[in-house]
């Protein structure tokens, strides 16, 4: 699960990592209204405009209704026009920024809405660095990466200089220990008293880690200002979906509209529901099952609409939820039911699929490929049914049949 | 004969609720020898199975079988009231870290977990646990271990699988029913079917698979399937490269998925230009593995495999 990073300095300030102070706004008015404060609290003239979405490389980002205009924008006006002049320059850019449409390279084409906005306190920054903590599958532990490349695309200094990530793993028992957090902070080059807060900011961010069961948490970038203070300029938290049982203030936290409509109301009915752009929509039992059955109608030339396993036991309801779910999305011109029945029974899946024709309607071609077990029975049910089912021998066959039907 | 379990081997099963009685019921009746269920608030009772056998009309085998199983607080107890040396996990998500720690410290060989939805940082507790002991932990968010005609340990369909000659390991549950059955179809069946699970920490991994069946005399080749996610397939390629003396087919879920979404298994996700299948594929066919180019061509893959190295 995804949060802001509005959210995600809320919680590190909890824990006593440094952020700048902010305030996370909805209205030009909100926006205005908390300059004049941060500005007295801070004695920094200078605040920064920062769009609250979903989404990485805000900064660089475009608003769609204005291609000038980024993401992320440093209001210097109360440099020498005083808190008034800050305070125009942010409704203006309050007013351009609410309800645009910002497009990163992580949002896609079609971008994200902007609806808040966080106004944060300048930072004199004197060096950029980069920190994170996520699992290592190889090591299955958590790792302490870090990097004196801030700002810059972690996964690009990966590929360019890798030399220049540092990494420490998280003992599950004993935590990061105190000569790992100092090494990071010798390798990072921090001297004085930048080194001395780097060392706290490093132990403390892995302590959280640990504590709220993130899956990611990201600073980039992580800065160093004149006087030595280190302080998170941007912050990324992402969690553990597993885990979130025990994390009831992170889970208020979720944002429902940064999510899609059809997969939140799939996961309503415990199905595990993506949506792609293709045109072949796919019902699956079993998540290898139903990505391979992605790629095998991408194989056979179609393309898939999207990606959906019912699981293990699924039930009338949810076979009926999950037709509801794909039929909805106007791409989709046929769907490919795809089942290897094991501890669930080919006749019942047959069943829970005529039942949920007869309730859902439906209007577009079907075809269905069945194999485990009581397959027979399945097979006899569907074509009792009266219905116009195509029966596949096997998947390879199915994906094609759906293909060749889709395509008249 | 086959790797990790055979008909002799006592299993026990960790948590005896509507899952566990379930799948036990089916074990029982496919001929595994579950004796002793571990369950701390139901310990002292006993739990009856009865009913017919998966080979009723067989000759030489039970047509019918009635099996009350004793019911421990601990699985230490379970053990030295049976000798089982193998237990089967079906504990909720929250409790199931801990009972695979339970199961290493009472110093079981095989423990296999077949929950899913455990947290990670529960996982990484759990193998940080187990690397010092002897235990070998299969799973979590598994299917489990098949032998076939001896001893199926997890949730299965068992009469798919026929004794034979391949070896399966795979990161997905259903996937692995189409490539038995496709082996079972072209006759070649298989020694032993291990399911390693789709969470991003688990126990035995690919690797630890094909040694074990590089190490079996009665197996002839491996078909391993693998997903998007982590680098596992990539480091299997590797030591395929180095050690591997049968044949190996194999298939990669995932090759439509997109970046940073998490498809259906925990592990399953491409984040930062990891993980992705064409990665994964090129890495195993440049081991001389035979890559299937759709799970329908699992079975033939495997002959192919096995008639190159003949």
């Amino acid at each position: 699960m995804k949060i802001h990073e509005f959210q995600a300095k809320e919680l590190m300030r909890a824990r006593g990592i440094p952020v700048p102070q902010g305030t996370a706004v909805t209205s030009v008015a909100e926006a205005v209204k908390a300059v004049a404060p941060l500005i007295e609290a801070t004695g920094n003239p200078v605040v920064v405009v920062k769009a609250q979405i979903h989404a990485g490389g805000r900064g660089k980002g475009r608003f769609i209704e204005e291609p000038e205009l980024g993401g992320v924008s440093v209001v210097t006006e109360g440099r020498d026009g005083g808190v008034e002049a800050a305070k125009t320059k942010v409704g203006d850019l309050a007013a351009r920024m609410l309800d645009g449409t910002l497009v990163t390279v992580q949002t896609g084409p079609e971008g994200k809405p902007v609806r808040r906005l966080y106004i944060e306190q300048g930072v004199d920054i004197d060096r950029e660095l980069y920190l994170s903590v996520l699992l290592d599958r190889a090591s299955s532990r958590n790792v302490v990466m870090a990097s004196t490349e801030g700002g810059t695309e972690i996964e690009q200094v990966a590929e360019e200089t890798p030399e220049k990530i540092l990494r420490e793993e998280i003992d599950p028992g004993l935590g990061l220990l105190d000569f790992q957090a100092r090494q990071l902070a010798y390798g990072l080059g921090l001297e004085g008293m930048a080194f001395k807060n780097g060392v706290r900011f490093i132990k403390t961010l892995a302590e959280a880690a640990v504590e709220l069961d993130t899956d990611l948490i990201e600073i980039n970038p992580l800065v160093v200002t004149k006087e030595g203070a280190v302080v998170a300029l941007d912050g990324k938290m992402s969690f553990e979906a597993n885990a979130l049982y025990r994390h009831p203030e992170v889970q208020d936290m979720r944002d429902l509209s940064e999510e899609n409509a059809a997969e939140i109301e799939a996961s309503g009915y415990d199905l595990s529901f993506i949506k792609l752009d293709g045109t072949i929509g796919c019902m699956v039992n079993g998540a290898g099952l139903a990505m391979a059955t992605m790629d095998i109608i991408k194989y056979v030339g179609g393309q898939p609409a999207n990606f959906l396993d019912v699981g293990g036991g699924a039930e009338k309801d949810q076979v009926a939820a999950a037709f509801k779910i794909i039929t909805r999305d106007p791409n989709v011109k046929g769907i490919f039911v795809n089942i290897f029945g094991g501890i669930m029974k080919c006749d019942t899946i047959a069943q829970g699929i005529v039942d949920a024709v007869d309730e859902v309607g439906l209007d577009m071609p079907l075809v269905v490929r069945l194999e485990g077990t009581n397959v027979d029975l399945g097979k006899q049910i569907l074509d009792e049914s009266g219905l116009n089912i195509l029966s596949a021998a096997d998947m390879k066959d199915g994906a094609q049949k759906i293909l060749e039907a889709t395509k008249s | 004969m086959s790797v990790l379990i055979d008909k002799n081997t006592k299993v026990i099963v960790q948590g005896m609720g509507k899952t566990g009685r379930f799948h036990t019921d089916k074990a029982i009746a496919y001929g595994t020898q579950m004796v002793a269920a571990v369950h701390p608030s139901r310990a002292g009772q006993t739990e009856l199975f009865q009913g017919e056998t998966d080979h009723s009309g067989v000759p030489d085998r039970p047509d019918s079988y009635q099996v009350e199983l004793p019911i421990f607080r601990t699985v230490r107890e379970a053990i030295a009231a049976t000798g089982a040396t193998v237990s089967v996990v079906y504990v909720p998500p929250p409790f199931a870290a801990d009972a695979i720690m339970e199961a290493a410290d009472a110093g079981l060989d095989l423990v296999v977990c077949v929950t899913e939805g455990i947290p990670v940082a529960d996982m990484v507790k759990a193998k940080s646990y187990l690397a010092p002991r002897q235990t070998r932990l299969v799973g979590p968010n598994c299917p489990g271990v098949i032998t076939p005609r001896e001893c199926k340990i997890g949730i299965m369909p068992g009469y798919i699988h026929e004794a034979g000659r391949v070896g399966v390991v795979s990161r997905s549950g259903t996937l692995t029913y189409e490539a038995v059955h496709q082996l079972t179809q072209v006759g070649l069946g298989q020694t032993t079917a291990i399911g390693i699970g789709g969470d991003p920490v688990n126990g035995t991994d690919f690797i630890d698979c094909l040694r074990l069946f590089n190490d079996d005399p009665d197996t002839h080749g491996v078909i391993m399937i693998g997903e998007i996610g982590g680098t596992a397939e990539e480091e299997a390629a590797a030591w395929i490269t180095a050690h591997m003396t049968k044949p190996v087919a194999g298939f990669i879920a995932g090759t439509t998925a997109p970046p940073g979404k998490r498809m259906g298994h925990a592990g399953a996700i491409i984040s930062g230009g990891k993980g992705t299948a064409a990665d994964k594929i090129s890495a195993l066919q440049a081991a001389g593995v035979v890559v299937a180019p759709t799970p329908t061509d699992m079975g033939a893959a495997m002959v192919e495999a096995m008639e190159q190295q003949s």
